[in-house]
Formats: structure tokens, sequence, C-alpha cells
């Protein structure tokens, strides 16, 4: 839990006239799960997208890895694993060839192949599913699938972009024990989520807002610096300080 | 090549084909219903041509003559017009497509001057007709002078023509090779072109382009598993095309067959060049049929000349595969020729192939914006 895994610097992304993040820097230490919390269009997305290399930041920098996003960003690729917001697996393929395909395209050779792919099904209880076509099971199942997916490679950092939306509770809290378990064997984990209770299993949690990074604590300090007894009031507050008015906060509840 | 991540392209590429029997089954079942419908419809021969006939000699002469036209398998007597005005009403009400008018001496002057004129009127509002029914005509009158002993009007020196490869000028025989080289191009063009353009729209693209895998990678483990379907429906096509329309096969069909992987290749590689510059499967279905089937069509020699072409339009034909498909498809199935006289076309369809998928590799966004 020593070494630097991902730094930002100063990090803006522009579209256009619209500033999406607007010069946030931060510092997640290896091991550490660090949570991204704001509403939707706060920039949480955006941020990870360029972490991943998805995207060029309009200025500012940050290294993944050890690896500058501006000049190294394929070599980062080779060390992240990244599960999108949208479901991203392809439904016509069985649970199996899912697994099979993300560990090719990282390279994986068969050997360690077969090993990854049968610990994985093993890991997330798939092993009955693993013939099913991946349209054909949960949604709660095909977002362990896609974090299944996204850890073959053993990263060593792994982005996650609200992977628990739309999921029920009792899978989410499944989810949330397999990461636990992946950080405490040393994996990085970037996650965004606007889950309130899910914000309180981070180590250190960021709250966003249009673009900005407003505050940045463990949820603990957090929730005694601003003197609430959940960080969903210390979100609400912070951010209805910051001007987002009653509509705002409206769509926030509604998320939930 | 054969790495892994390639491979795990190619074989998630062919699962989604296979998985898919109704995609498939259009794949495949398309090409051949759309050879027999167009293949019906797009012909140059001519024949039941509506014709009218103001006889104005009513001789024996003049009814010999007139049997002759209706005795052709070409013409249709639709009319007798008794004068001008009523021919003019014909033509106009599109009763008619051609009039003959036989004048009152016409009888008379046969018998006198051996020698004598008839008039031939052509609706030349459809140019094409109009010329082959001018030829039809002049045929049948040249068939009446010769029975009437015109020895006079016979030119000195005679031209015996023969046509060689297609002896019959049937127009199928030189319709069919080329629609088959339109339509293939067209399936296999669309077939690639919503491969990327799709991952793009489920996202699952995204997924893809956070691993390390490089842009050659996912353009040919796209490609590759298209051309073996691309080379289930050039067979196909083939094979509907013989059994369908009669077409006599003069070459080796192991020749065809090799020769249009090389078609098939560069078809395939402009759909993924479509698909890696849109970004919804409609635009990439739509540029596809626009990108294939005008330029086909229009500047490959298929229906118009190239070398009557403007030259610029004669430039651009250079980049049309369709152009050296047609010289392959046809040569190997009217003339019989192979090989030995093809592989300047085919490594030019390898050539285009290879450029367009390079262009791909090297225009293939890594990043979402």
């Amino acid at each position: 839990m020593n070494h630097t895994s991902v730094k930002v610097q100063h990090l803006t992304k522009k579209f256009g006239n619209f500033t999406a993040v607007d010069n946030i820097s931060l510092e997640v230490k290896g091991g550490e799960i660090f949570g991204f919390l704001g509403a939707n269009g706060a920039g949480k997305t955006t941020t990870i997208r360029m972490l991943c290399g998805l995207l060029r930041p309009t200025s500012g920098e940050a290294w993944v890895n050890g690896y500058s996003i501006n000049e190294n960003s394929e070599e980062i690729k080779k060390n992240i694993g990244y599960m999108s917001q949208k479901f991203s697996l392809y439904n016509d393929l069985t649970v199996e060839e899912n697994i099979t395909f993300y560990g090719g395209i990282y390279g994986l050779n068969s050997s360690s192949l077969k090993q990854r792919r049968e610990w994985i099904l093993e890991k997330l209880n798939l092993n009955d599913q693993r013939r099913t076509l991946t349209r054909e099971i949960p949604l709660g199942w095909k977002q362990r699938l896609a974090l299944g997916c996204a850890i073959l490679h053993q990263p060593p950092i792994i982005f996650l972009d609200e992977p628990t939306s739309g999921v029920d509770p009792i899978s989410r809290r499944e989810f949330w024990e397999l990461i636990n378990e992946l950080a405490q064997q040393g994996t990085t984990i970037f996650v965004t989520t606007h889950y309130m209770d899910e914000a309180e299993y981070c180590n250190r949690l960021s709250i966003m807002h249009q673009g900005e990074i407003i505050t940045i604590d463990s949820p603990r300090t957090l929730k005694k610096e601003y003197d609430k007894a959940t960080i969903e009031d210390v979100f609400i507050s912070l951010v209805g300080k910051w001007g987002i008015g009653y509509k705002g906060i409206r769509e926030i509840r509604n998320m939930e | 090549m054969m790495n892994t991540r390639f491979s795990a392209i190619f074989r998630k590429e062919f699962r989604h084909i296979f998985r898919d029997p109704r995609s498939l089954m259009i794949a495949i079942l398309m090409p051949i219903l759309m050879i027999f419908i167009y293949g019906h419809a797009i012909k140059f021969d001519i024949k039941n041509i509506t014709l009218g006939i103001n006889d104005q000699n009513r001789t024996r002469a003049s009814r010999e003559l007139i049997d002759k036209f209706a005795k052709s398998s070409y013409f249709i007597i639709a009319a007798y017009p008794e004068n001008r005005q009523e021919i003019e009403n014909l033509f106009q009400q599109r009763e008619i497509k051609a009039a003959i008018v036989i004048p009152y001496d016409y009888s008379e002057k046969i018998k006198n001057e051996f020698r004598t004129k008839i008039q031939v009127l052509i609706d030349g509002s459809d140019s094409n007709t109009a010329t082959v029914i001018m030829n039809y005509i002049s045929i049948i009158m040249a068939n009446v002078s010769e029975e009437l002993n015109f020895q006079c009007v016979r030119s000195p020196i005679a031209a015996e023509s023969r046509v060689w490869y297609n002896p019959n000028l049937e127009s199928a025989n030189f319709i069919i090779p080329g629609l088959v080289a339109i339509i293939l191009m067209m399936i296999c063009a669309l077939m690639t072109s919503i491969t990327i353009a799709r991952e793009k729209e489920t996202g699952t693209l995204e997924q893809i382009l956070v691993s390390p895998i490089r842009p050659i990678e996912i353009i040919f483990g796209k490609v590759l598993p298209y051309v073996i379907i691309a080379f289930l429906d050039g067979a196909s096509i083939v094979l509907a095309a013989k059994i369908l329309f009669d077409i006599p096969i003069a070459g080796s069909l192991i020749q065809l067959t090799l020769l249009s992987i090389f078609y098939l290749y560069a078809s395939l590689s402009i759909g993924v060049f479509i698909s890696t510059r849109v970004k919804t499967q409609q635009v990439a279905m739509m540029g596809a049929l626009v990108a294939t089937i005008l330029p086909s069509l229009l500047l490959s020699g298929f229906i118009f000349p190239i070398r009557s072409m403007p030259w610029l339009l004669r430039i651009i034909s250079n980049v049309v595969p369709a152009k050296y498909y047609l010289d392959i498809i046809r040569g190997v199935i009217l003339k019989g020729i192979g090989f030995s006289y093809l592989w300047h076309n085919t490594l030019f369809l390898f050539i285009l192939g290879t450029l367009f998928l390079l262009i791909s590799v090297t225009r293939f966004k890594t990043k979402l914006d």
C-alpha cells in the first residue's frame, strides 16, 4: 500500500466549449479502493476513459502504473482491467466463450488462459452456466462475468465504471466482496458509483461535481469533517452548497 | 500473424456468423435470389416489338413483305394505321415502337426499276432499343431483297461476319457474369461494413480498445472469416447462374473460383474500410451500397464501355474492383481463358484489397474521440 498506482495532475478534458473534467489532481496508492462519487455528467466516466487511454486529455498529465497517459497509453493497456458503464460482453457468445475471447485479446497463451478461465468460473460461481449464452443470464451475473473478464490477465489496476448500476442488492454485495478480495491481494481498484452505500466500502472517496473534485478523503473523515451520519448526507450537503439546486438533488435521489 | 489476439478475434467473428443462422441464410440465399430477379429483368435482347404498318400498295408483293415481319419472332404487328396522323397517334399512345410505310408504287417499282424504298419510322425516345429495332428491320429487308434477287444492291465485297465466344449474341451470356460481379461485391461489402460499426454501437469496441490489441489484428481477424462466407456466396451464385440461365462455362471452374477469391478479398476490404469510418450500422450499410453498386454498375464496363468515358472517369475506373473482375469472369466463362491471361487483373485485385485494408489499419482509431 505504499507505491503510487495512479497519479493525476491538473487533468482537463474539454468537448468543444463544454469542460467535462476541470483541472483535477489526485493520487491513488497500490491496493487501495478509490471511489469516484458524483451525479451523472459530473465527469467520472471521462476521467476513467482518459486514464485507460481511451480519450486524449486536453491538458494535464496522469501516470497509471508509472506510464504517462499522454506518451505511453498503449503500455498502460497491458496493465489495467476495465469495465465500462455499458455492459460490453457479447450476448451471442456463451459465458465461457466470452472469457476465452477476452483472455485471447490480452494475449494469454492457451495453458494460462485455461487455468485462469477455470479459476474465474469457480470464483464467480458460473460453472453451471459456462455453456449458457450470455444474453440468457441475469444482469447481476453478467456484471460479475464482466468483472471476471476484466481481471483475467491479472492487471495491477482495475477501472470500474459504475459496475453495479441496475444490479440487485445481493448481487451488489457479492460483487463488492470480490472487489475487496482483489484489493487485499494488492490490486488497485478505481471505481465510480452513485450508490451511497457502496461509497462507504471505499478506502478513499472523491466527490466530483461539474468536472471538478470538490473533496477527497476517507469516508470516515468526510463524515466527521462535515458532521453527518452518512456519506449520502455529506454528498447532498456538499453538492447542494456547490449550487446543484433542487432538481439536481432529486436526480441524485432518483438514481438510488 | 497467427498470434493469440488475432485468433481470438477470428474465432469470435466466426461464432457471431454461425450463431445467427438467419443472417447466414440471407448472406447465402440473397445473392441467388438477386441473380434470379435481375437476370430476368435486365435483358438487351428485344422481342415482341410492336409494329404499325401502313400499306398503301395493297398488292401481293406488299403482303409478302408484311408477312416477313409477322412471322419473325421479334415483331408483333399491332396496328394498320391508315395515314400519317394515325401513325403519330399510335406512337404517342405507345401502341407501337416502330412503323413501316409501304408506298403506293411499291410493287410497280420492284417490277420495273428493280429498286424501291419503304419508309421506316422508329420511336427514338429509347435510343438503345431504337438501334436494335433498326438492325432487326435491316436484316429482314436484306433477306427480302435477296429473295427478290436484287443483285444490284449487293456490294462486290461481302463481309461474312461470324461472332466468336457468344455466337448467338445472347445478352444473358454477357450480362449474367457482370451481375455476378456486382452482387458479390455488394454482399461482401455489406457483410463486413457492419462488423466494426456494430461493435461501436453495442459498446464492445470500447472494451476491445482498452486491451493491448493492435488495429491490424482487429482488421485482419475480422476480414478472414468473411472470406470463407464470401467464397460460399461466390460458388453458389456461379452455380445458380449456370443452372438458371444456362450459361455455358467455357473455362475451368476451379480457375474461376481461385481467381474470384481475390475479388472477394477486395470487396470485403472495402466493407471494412467503410466500417472503420462510420459510427452506426445503418450508415455503414448505406455507405456500402453506394460505394459498391454505383461504381460497379457504371464504371466497370458492365454496361458502358470504359474507353468511351471522359478521362476523369477512366482514371477513377481503375480503382473499381469490378472492372478487373469482369475481365476475369467474362474471360473464363465466355472465352475459356485462364490465369496466364488474367494474372495481372488478379494482381490488381490483390493490391486493391490490401490497400484498402492497410488504409483501414492506419486510420483505425484506438481512441474514442
